[in-house]
């Protein structure tokens, strides 16, 4: 769940002082959008509402009738899919975050993981730069100043522009309080210099959020040390050289159907595959994961949009959805056997792009991190 | 002129399912399975929501007959663009028995209670292919018809068509009120936006039931069986 995530790395690294946190703003915007639904009488309800059911639908037949027809050509050429995220951005799939005061649709952390789960069923690289995004937004919308949120908010939501997150640098990606880039306050102005790394839409973006460091003694507090500044891309010296348990379920999805499809076709000894013990042992261990990692991600969503800090659940979803989406990529390989090799197959491309979900928004070491602490944490209560 | 269209639209097996003949042969089955909205009414929707956005028409109301579920098809025509929708609440063995005959009855007495100018539908539903609700519907009300539209133009109180025939391309001009059914090429149906899908929740469904517009359900058919067809044979080369 990279919206918590970050929520994590803005206390630690902490983005100005003095700054009125939030959280609570996607809890009543879900309060008005999804009261559709009567109270379950048990409480706890696996129900989605009939919007989530139309916002569900809506992008998953996005996915499958716009992303996925093209994704293998975007993959082979490396170019960017501005058509595709144009197309998105107009039907209101991309930007969901954004209070629907500032133009966007306040969507609940809930609602956006849903539609996230479907746009990466079609392809994850779309879906992360989509989502890229909503990173790049969240600093400004959980501790912008009006003006700023009006500003840099409105602007993505009045044309099609992207936004990016800067923060990874080559010497410091996990250890986020490692930053170097340092910003000088010069009159009226502040100059900054340094050097980014791994910017989703970096080469695209309108304008960009960065962490630098403002106050250069190594004994103030991490804390205190950074500050989170909006930066227009065209400012000169710029030089150009990525939601994530909703979208590594998404992938994890679309390998356990691709490879649930072929074993049903693929015919050897006389049966379909699927028929083969060891093959269908193979497919009900991948439904196994797929569906726990949706309950993963859907209870981390929850728990934001309950207004309660949600870090242990978010860790949770995300290291978990990020290895069974390896494992179970690795598996729809297997089973195409060796036409899964093969890129005209898609679960080559599916294989590749899971590795991602290990490695970004916390690697799954730091989530193992994460999770020991807030655990322990609490047993010692 | 009130300017106000009725498109009716009909909640059917999603074209991408399997069909299966459920084992007693009385119908197939439809528990569980995936249902959408008719491709050939989202393209009646489609057309409708047009002709307002070029303001030549004011008013668009969704129509569709059938049980409690057939709200949610109705939804979907509203985050298209309808305007409000009308739900005629049939269910069980009337629902069973629905068929274009009884369809058009209740669409020829809502049309007269809501002063439309134009019906807009699809051309035939996928499920049981009958293309006989749209000319059915104008037969009732004595209102000509544009059946198998691929292009349609209003001119002032009238309506240029044309129609997808097997010949060719006919070129017609009809006086409103008309019932008009469209084909595949009429236009491409946009997608319900994020926002527009949101909006959707504030519009009105009224339910009504066909004896409320008068109209007796009963059907005048009986379905004996249903079968798959034959299993198709390896041919020889």
């Amino acid at each position: 769940m990279h919206t918590d995530i970050f929520y994590i790395q803005v206390l630690r690294a902490g983005v100005r002082c003095g700054i009125r946190l939030q959280s609570s703003s996607t809890a009543t915007a879900s309060a008005t959008a999804s009261s559709s639904s009567p109270a379950p009488p048990l409480g706890f309800s696996f129900e989605l509402t009939d919007q989530q059911k139309e916002f569900q639908q809506l992008a998953r037949r996005f996915a499958r009738e716009e992303i996925i027809p093209v994704a293998p050509a975007y993959d082979k050429s490396g170019e960017y899919p501005f058509p595709i995220i144009k197309k998105a951005w107009e039907l209101g799939l991309v930007n969901g975050h954004i209070p629907q005061e500032y133009g966007g649709m306040g969507l609940s952390s809930f609602d956006s993981c849903l539609i996230t789960e479907e746009l990466a069923y079609g392809c994850t690289g779309m879906q992360t730069a989509m989502e890229a995004n909503s990173l790049g937004q969240m600093p400004v919308i959980i501790a912008g100043s009006d003006a700023q949120k009006k500003k840099y908010l409105g602007r993505l939501t009045e044309e099609p522009l992207m936004c990016a997150y800067c923060v990874t640098e080559p010497g410091a990606g996990s250890d986020v309080a490692g930053i170097k880039t340092r910003a000088v306050k010069m009159g009226d102005e502040y100059v900054v210099n340094g050097q980014k790394m791994w910017i989703t839409n970096g080469g695209k973006a309108n304008w960009y959020f960065l962490l630098a460091r403002t106050n250069s003694d190594p004994k103030c507090s991490a804390s205190k040390a950074f500050t989170g500044f909006i930066v227009d891309a065209d400012t000169p010296g710029i030089q150009i050289g990525r939601k994530v348990a909703a979208g590594a379920t998404g992938l994890a999805q679309r390998a356990l159907d691709e490879a649930t499809s072929y074993a049903l076709e693929r015919k050897t000894f006389g049966k379909v595959i699927a028929e083969h013990q060891a093959v269908s042992f193979l497919l009900a261990e991948m439904a196994m994961k797929v569906e726990l990692a949706r309950m993963a991600y859907q209870r981390a969503a929850w728990e934001v949009d309950q207004g309660r800090r949600n870090t242990y659940y978010a860790s949770i979803a995300k290291a978990f959805a990020g290895d069974i989406a390896n494992q179970v990529a690795s598996d729809a390989v297997q089973i195409f056997g060796g036409n899964g090799f093969n890129s005209e197959y898609p679960v080559e491309k599916l294989m590749r792009d899971a590795k991602i979900y290990q490695i970004y928004e916390g690697t799954a070491q730091i989530q193992r991190l994460i999770i020991a602490r807030e655990h322990l944490g609490r047993a010692k209560k | 002129m009130s300017g106000r269209v009725l498109v009716g639209v009909k909640r059917v097996i999603d074209y991408a399912v399997k069909i299966r003949v459920k084992p007693d042969n009385t119908g197939v089955v439809t528990d569980g399975v995936k249902h959408s909205m008719n491709p050939f009414c989202e393209i009646a929707v489609e057309e409708a929501v047009k002709l307002k956005e070029k303001k030549l028409i004011k008013e668009v109301v969704a129509v569709s007959c059938g049980p409690q579920q057939s709200q949610e098809t109705i939804r979907t025509a509203l985050a298209m663009g309808a305007d409000r929708g009308i739900h005629v609440d049939v269910s069980g063995k009337d629902y069973e028995n629905l068929g274009p005959l009884q369809v058009s009855k209740i669409l020829a007495a809502l049309a007269k209670q809501e002063d439309a100018q134009l019906i807009l539908l699809g051309k035939q539903a996928i499920d049981d292919d009958c293309n006989q609700t749209g000319q059915m519907t104008a037969a009732l009300l004595d209102w000509p018809q544009g059946t198998f539209a691929s292009e349609v133009s209003l001119e002032g109180d009238k309506i240029n068509l044309v129609r997808e025939i097997d010949g060719g391309l006919e070129h017609i001009k009809i006086n409103t009120p008309a019932v008009i059914t469209a084909d595949l090429r009429l236009n491409t149906p946009r997608y319900a936006t994020l926002p527009n899908i949101m909006k959707a929740k504030k519009k009105k469904i009224v339910t009504v039931k066909p004896a409320d517009l008068g109209v007796d359900v009963t059907s005048r058919l009986e379905v004996l069986k249903v079968e798959e067809p034959p299993q198709r044979q390896a041919g020889r080369v």
